[in-house]
């Protein structure tokens, strides 16, 4: 299969930096470059399955509205950002290298925002 | 990656990595911990005891929603005997409280316990949408923490509560440590890790959630599916705190239990009596009947240089305060908070200035 189709949550204040949209179907391509930064420049040749790492600069590029210092540091979501798997933690995952399959759910919540 | 079993239950899948233990759990399993800790937290501490009247500060926001939810389950659960209300403070922030308001209003049904309302406009006259005209973004995170503070306490005297509870949780609590040292506050230092504060006039607070962390509680509202408001304040966030919480947040990121450690180191800490003994005492405002380290509570000054339209002056100038105290009775027609009358202590009229 040439591509994923997804399932994508914000929530706790995080879609605030999406459209205000909490609920987004999206599909990426199955292999995707080595790097999943494209701002790295040079792509190359080699290329890898498409992981939650990607997906992350995936979701930068092309549904973030602004202030994307607020969702991606230092290549992995933000501090206080959660991350869940089809409802599991993504620290048990493998976090940004969990390799996406078809149909998966991805949710991402801040904890950032005040009670 | 192979589907992990719950490291308690050895039977479930572990959806959960518990960041104070770093223990992989399953969904039951993590309702039954957080539940119980927290359990624990109120035992130890003996914070109730039957037929206590008990607000819960509600914000409509994650800790005050799960904190709502979970003491009416514990309640209920360990047969605690405490009448539960729900307690909120409108600020008067339009686009932000009002809309998290509605929220509290949704819990109130959801849970089934009385609330109260209480707005600044109706206790300062000011809503915080019209303090920001006048002061400007800058300094007006001043205005609302004093004025939440005394509100709550307000709200619960007409509540005729004997304590409020409030969702600060673990990395409140670590924020608030790093931010007292940062800033050499040793008097807060000292009792900013305390589960219950009780001054002089006031009643009870205290911090149920003191050792739950924000990661978990925000799990456990996403598992129960809760319902909560999150937004930013449209105003300036506390900048101070913000970069204490990113600091925090990525010490968490690189070891998850700093936040408990640094709790801890809190709790450590001892105040030296000389350091305590050059520490103000609680006085009772002269005006207002609030508790206060002045003979003006921090409020009552806020209020005035509103008031007198110089309100960056009643923040920073400690000339000010003392004039506005001088001239004692002010200007005819101020406006002024009322008298504070803390449940169950005997009717007595205002003292005369």
């Amino acid at each position: 299969m040439a591509s994923l189709n997804l399932k994508i949550e914000f929530g706790g204040g995080l879609e605030l930096l999406f459209s205000n949209q909490r609920s987004h179907r999206i599909t990426v391509p199955a292999k995707v470059p080595a790097s999943s930064n494209p701002r790295d420049g040079d792509k190359g040749l080699e290329e890898k399955p498409a992981d939650v790492t990607y997906l992350m600069y995936w979701l930068r590029d092309n549904l973030l509205k602004e202030r994307e210092e607020l969702f991606i540091e230092n290549g992995t979501v933000r501090p206080g950002i959660l991350v869940l798997i089809n409802d599991t933690d993504w620290e048990l995952e493998g976090e940004g290298e969990y390799q996406l399959k078809d149909g998966d759910e991805i949710v991402f919540i801040s904890t950032l925002h005040g009670g | 990656m192979p589907p992990r079993t719950c490291a308690l239950c050895d039977n479930a899948r572990a959806i959960l990595k518990r960041p104070k233990t770093g223990q992989q759990i399953c969904k039951d399993c993590f309702f039954d911990v957080f539940e119980t800790e927290v359990h624990n937290t109120i035992k130890q501490a003996s914070l109730f005891k039957p037929g206590d009247r008990v607000a819960i500060g509600a914000s409509g926001g994650k800790d005050s929603t799960v904190l709502a939810y979970v003491m009416k389950t514990l309640n209920d659960r360990y047969q605690y005997g405490l009448e539960l209300f729900l307690l909120s403070i409108d600020e008067g922030i339009t686009g932000y409280r009002d809309d998290s308001l509605e929220t509290v209003k949704r819990n109130q049904e959801q849970y089934d316990m009385p609330l109260k309302i209480l707005s600044y406009d109706e206790l300062y006259g000011w809503t915080m949408d019209a303090i920001v005209a006048q002061v400007g973004k800058k300094n007006n995170c001043t205005f609302c923490g004093v004025f939440r503070r005394q509100a709550l306490d307000r709200g619960a005297a007409m509540l005729n509560v004997d304590h409020i509870v409030t969702g600060h949780n673990a990395d409140d609590i670590a924020e608030t440590v790093l931010m007292n040292i940062m800033r050499g506050d040793i008097a807060r230092l000292g009792r900013c890790t305390s589960i219950c504060t009780q001054g002089e006039d006031t009643i009870k607070r205290s911090k149920p959630f003191k050792y739950a962390y924000e990661k978990e509680i925000v799990m456990y509202a996403y598992f129960k599916k809760l319902d909560y408001f999150s937004t930013e304040c449209i105003y300036s966030p506390d900048a101070y705190r913000g970069h204490a919480r990113a600091f925090l947040k990525d010490l968490e990121a690189a070891r998850p239990s700093a936040i408990i450690d640094i709790i801890h180191s809190g709790e450590a800490f001892e105040v030296k009596e000389e350091v305590k003994a050059t520490q103000k005492l609680q006085q009772v405002c002269k005006r207002c009947g609030y508790m206060s380290s002045n003979d003006l509570c921090k409020a009552c000054s806020l209020l005035e240089g509103l008031e007198r339209g110089m309100p960056r002056a009643a923040v920073t100038d400690r000339a000010f305060r003392k004039k506005m105290l001088e001239e004692g009775e002010p200007p005819e027609g101020l406006r002024m908070i009322p008298y504070f009358q803390r449940p169950g202590a005997e009717v007595s009229a205002a003292p005369s200035p």
